[in-house]
């Protein structure tokens, strides 16, 4: 019941607060968001605290910490079935945790129809919880397609329009279509999954536990699997299907960024390790080195077009999909280390990318222009920013210490195994991943500033707090990340001894 | 041949809607009243609905009343939607007629008309129910259209429809003409038997030139010039009409002559409709996109999805006659929903209707709600999760993906995609910021007037459907088909 709580909570706080602003008044919904995201991050973390989540496998079977289910649809056997382990928790506090940010971060940014803004907020990282939670594979669809709306009037109604743009309603309507044709192409691959299951067994159901043990022709898993594949591809972003994510991102409001780097982008990795490496591991162990292929062509494709951006918030779009390159090898190399290593990667980039893009957010506030060309100097006309600035770059190029390094090198080594020269070249991405940080930094913060311009204002009080919770934690993510690989470490073993033994039987050394 | 009460009682809906005509009439002869003819027709529409409503709940076993009409849980399933649309359009046309200069109350009497023939094509059986069916529906339709007589694009549609749908029932008439040579036989199951034993080539020939006609009626691609215009010209209400109550029982009655008078048995004409479905969906989608007049976007939208329809229908199967149910109930609350919303902006009637999409500009700073419910409407039109859409075209992929219609499918999503791109578009007008001068607001008290109360109810209809559809699940399986034979 819990885990229902932990949907239920941001839809009733989106409800409220779009109705609370007609009542009370204007800033009531910021508060309310704030609260209402506080409290969905309280019972997460509590989760973390007291749940057990080093439940092992028991006969191929996964075990939940917590499950709920009840009935829903019986025509289609379709239940709200959701439960949660190590994985689904990590990602869950995570959203939650930039839940709060993206709050916090548009306190003064959005000042038209805030109560509006806050259900959309709101109601879009509900859906995305519920993504984490579910066991059934009807409402991770539901919930999948559902999330996409609110995200659309996010970009599309206060959105930036940047000069030479092709302005948000355009990036809203790409991200939307992107999504929305993929995800149905994952619907066809869905229902071809119960079917199969149908004809074998002569029940209807959704039910991912139920599912797991379907038997298919290779030929079928295949199909099936690309259909699953397709849509997180899209959303991950992999480099041919990424075109939507730099429009959506440097048209999108700050927490509209946030909320797209840090946690969107996560649905997607997490459906391919809930999703499809388990239900089709034979398949998936044979397509691997394409998708590795695609990951590595991500990297690079990401930090070279990192170069040859202007704009700050597309620079940061890039190297999302330079850093969602490497989630992608990891797990599709299937090994424990790699494994692991894109569970900290994701974390890791949530907070680095989420950061990144609250301060990008932060310097347009001030200087209205987020063209690097106009920046420069910007080290002399803020004591703050532009230091904190430099710690999440560094963070982001993968600086030993803090939370990506810990993530890109177990990818790294984990990769290593299964493919020499797919590790070769991603690790050449960590060079280019300096390049790209360090002119990042070098347009907008050093050299001269332009002659007689005014002091900026620094950040406030609510800023510097942000901040420094987000550096402390990708700190503690860099110093000690045991605390994260023990609690998703059962959840990992499991994906990998369903993939080895498909990486066995596809001759792959493990 | 004497009817039994039995019988009486199971043509209940039929026959009180004929009562509704006659005491409309007659009440129009004794006195115009706006207010009061409309209460009347609306109670007669009622009362049929009721009585569906009731025989739906006792589960009431198949009447064949007469050789011509039988009824079944799927006709009254079908009588029942076909009524509910017909209220909603009542309930519209009062508010929306109030602007009207000339005579308002022929409408309800040719409205109360049309829906009778749409309830004998739900409960036909018979090749002569079916075209008197057709004939009652279509024929008042053609004055509904051209209803303000005097404005030119009303009366250019209702032309258009004429003309066209006469052309539609002669292809018809001839193709019944063909099969009856053939068969002997004029009723459903008789040629449903002569179909299953192998057929001929004019048998197949009358199949073909019955599809034509019904493919009018249906507007499904290359048959669909008409579409467009006759929306646009119609008043709003009309045009939610001929999108809802008159396409639903066109294709209850063609869902019938495939399952129990053996269409599935012709495959080549299968073949043929499942290109007309993938037409309809690519031509419908595309063609929408480049209009700026919500009513002919709504038009080729009706295009597509009917495409959608008919790939359910195409897919056969033991769950074909559920999936077209689920289909056609979710898309009818949908759109009365949307073309509700199109008509209270328009109320009461003036020059013209606010059909230009710059006219909702701003909507939902000067009406939240009706631009929520519009939304909301969209969305549903476009298949996303929690609105009735998303369980229709759910159920439409699941029946392709059944019977391994993968090229359709493909349209489907493809046609989604395009689709949503249209559908989008409206939506955020919606919300853009509010120019100074509009032309277009819903009357204030808007969701006090009997039309608002029924968008408001088609909204939370549409919810339900969406978010908790198993009794409406339940509901469909209770008014499925058996194949004959």
């Amino acid at each position: 019941m819990i885990l229902l709580w932990l949907i239920l909570i941001p839809f009733i706080g989106g409800l409220l607060a779009w109705q609370g602003e007609r009542v009370v008044g204007r800033g009531f919904p910021r508060w309310i968001a704030l609260a209402t995201m506080l409290i969905a991050l309280g019972i997460s973390v509590w989760l973390w605290c007291v749940g057990d989540y080093s439940l092992a496998a028991i006969g191929g079977v996964p075990q939940w910490t917590i499950e709920y289910q009840l009935p829903w649809i019986p025509r289609f056997g379709i239940s709200l079935h959701l439960g949660i382990d190590g994985l689904s928790l990590l990602l869950v506090v995570l959203t939650n945790l930039l839940g709060v940010m993206a709050v916090a971060c548009s306190w003064r940014e959005i000042d038209r129809n805030v109560g509006f803004f806050h259900l959309n907020l709101l109601w879009n990282l509900g859906g995305v919880v519920g993504v984490f939670l579910t066991l059934d594979l009807f409402l991770f669809f539901f919930l999948w397609e559902m999330m996409l709306v609110p995200m659309y009037f996010l970009i599309a109604l206060w959105g930036h329009n940047s000069p030479g743009g092709k302005g948000r309603i355009y990036a809203a309507t790409k991200f939307f279509i992107f999504t929305q044709a993929s995800g149905l192409i994952m619907l066809l691959s869905i229902l071809g999954l119960v079917i199969v299951h149908y004809q074998q067994t002569g029940t209807i159901t959704f039910d991912y536990m139920v599912l797991l043990k379907t038997v298919m022709a290779p030929k079928v898993e295949m199909m099936l699997m690309l259909g699953f594949f397709i849509a997180f591809a899209v959303k991950t972003p992999m480099v041919p299907l990424h075109s939507w994510l730099p429009d959506a991102h440097s048209q999108a409001p700050t927490a509209g960024s946030v909320d797209l780097a840090g946690i969107l982008l996560k649905t997607a990795a997490y459906g391919m390790l809930r999703f499809a490496l388990p239900l089709f591991p034979n398949a998936s162990a044979q397509f691997a080195p394409v998708a590795m292929s695609f990951g590595v062509l991500g990297v690079l494709y990401g930090a070279f077009l990192c170069f040859s951006q202007n704009d700050i918030k597309r620079l940061v779009a890039y190297s999302s999909v330079s850093h969602m390159g490497f989630v992608l090898i990891g797990i599709y190399a299937g090994t424990p280390q790699a494994l692991q290593g894109v569970v900290v990667q994701m974390l890791a980039h949530g907070l680095s990318a989420g950061a990144l893009f609250i301060l990008c957010g932060e310097i347009y506030e001030r200087i209205h222009t987020r063209e690097l060309s106009k920046m420069g100097g910007l080290w002399a006309r803020f004591p703050y920013l532009p230091p904190i600035a430099l710690f999440f770059t560094i963070a982001a190029l993968g600086m030993p210490g803090l939370g990506n390094f810990v993530g890109e090198f177990l990818i790294l080594l984990g990769s290593w195994p299964i493919s020499p020269l797919i590790t070769i070249l991603a690790s050449s991405g960590l060079v280019f991943g300096a390049v790209y940080a360090l002119i990042l930094v070098q347009r907008a913060f050093h050299g001269a500033p332009a002659e007689g311009a005014p002091p900026l204002k620094d950040l406030g009080k609510r800023e510097l707090g942000m901040m420094a919770v987000l550096m402390l934690l990708l700190l503690g993510l860099g110093l000690y990340p045991q605390l994260v690989l023990d609690t998703s470490a059962a959840s990992m073993h499991q994906v990998h001894s369903i993939y080895s033994a498909a990486q066995a039987l596809n001759g792959v050394a493990p | 041949m004497m009817l039994t009460d039995i019988q009486f009682a199971a043509m209940s809906p039929l026959l009180l809607v004929s009562a509704t005509i006659v005491v409309v009439m007659l009440a129009i002869a004794c006195k115009r009243h706006h207010q009061g003819n409309a209460t009347l027709s609306v109670i007669g529409l009622n009362l049929a609905l009721i009585a569906c409503g009731a025989m739906i709940y006792v589960a009431q076993p198949a009447m064949t009343v007469t050789p011509l009409l039988v009824v079944d849980g799927y006709a009254l399933f079908y009588m029942a939607l076909i009524l509910v649309a017909t209220l909603a359009t009542a309930t519209l046309s009062h508010a929306y007629l109030e602007g009207f200069k000339g005579e308002k109350e022929e409408m309800y009497l040719l409205l109360c008309l049309s829906a009778l023939g749409g309830l004998t094509l739900a409960c036909a059986q018979h090749f002569a129910s079916l075209f008197i069916g057709l004939e009652l529906l279509s024929i008042p339709l053609y004055a509904m259209i051209a209803y303000p007589v005097k404005s030119r694009r009303p009366l250019e549609g209702g032309l258009k429809y004429l003309v066209l749908s006469a052309v539609a029932s002669a292809f018809l008439l001839f193709g019944i003409a063909l099969i009856y040579s053939q068969v002997g036989s004029l009723s459903f199951a008789d040629v449903g038997g002569y179909f299953a034993a192998g057929g001929s080539r004019i048998g197949m020939l009358g199949g073909a030139l019955l599809l034509i006609g019904l493919g009018f009626k249906l507007s499904l691609v290359p048959f669909h010039l008409w579409t467009p215009d006759v929306y646009e010209g119609a008043p709003a209400p009309v045009a939610s009409y001929l999108a809802t109550a008159s396409k639903t029982a066109v294709f209850a009655v063609l869902m019938r002559y495939f399952v129990e008078a053996g269409g599935y048995y012709q495959a080549s004409l299968v073949q043929v409709l499942s290109w007309l479905a993938f037409a309809s969906i690519v031509v419908g989608n595309l063609l929408a996109v480049r209009q700026n007049n919500v009513k002919r976007m709504l038009a080729y939208s009706s295009i597509a999805h009917f495409g959608y329809c008919m790939v359910a229908l195409i897919a056969g199967g033991p769950l074909a006659v559920e999936a077209v149910g689920a289909y056609l109930l979710t898309y009818v609350v949908t759109s009365l929903g949307a073309f509700g919303v199109v008509t209270l902006s328009s109320s009461p009637m003036g020059e013209r209707d606010a059909d230009v999409i710059y006219d909702y500009r701003g909507l939902f700073w000067r009406r939240p709600y009706l631009a929520s419910i519009l939304t909301a409407m969209l969305l549903s039109l476009a298949g996303i999760p929690l609105t009735a859409g998303f369980i229709g075209k759910f159920y439409v992929i699941t029946t392709g993906v059944d019977a391994h219609l993968w090229w359709l499918l493909g349209a489907v999503v493809v046609g989604s995609a395009i689709g949503l791109y249209y559908y989008l578009r409206l939506m955020i007008s919606l919300f853009l910021l509010d120019p100074s001068k509009h032309r277009f607001s819903a009357p204030l008290d808007w969701a006090q007037r009997t039309g608002g109360i029924m968008t408001l109810l088609a909204m939370l209809l549409m919810l339900a459907l969406g978010i908790f559809p198993q009794p409406f699940i339940h509901l469909l399986q209770v008014s499925t088909l058996i194949p004959a034979g």
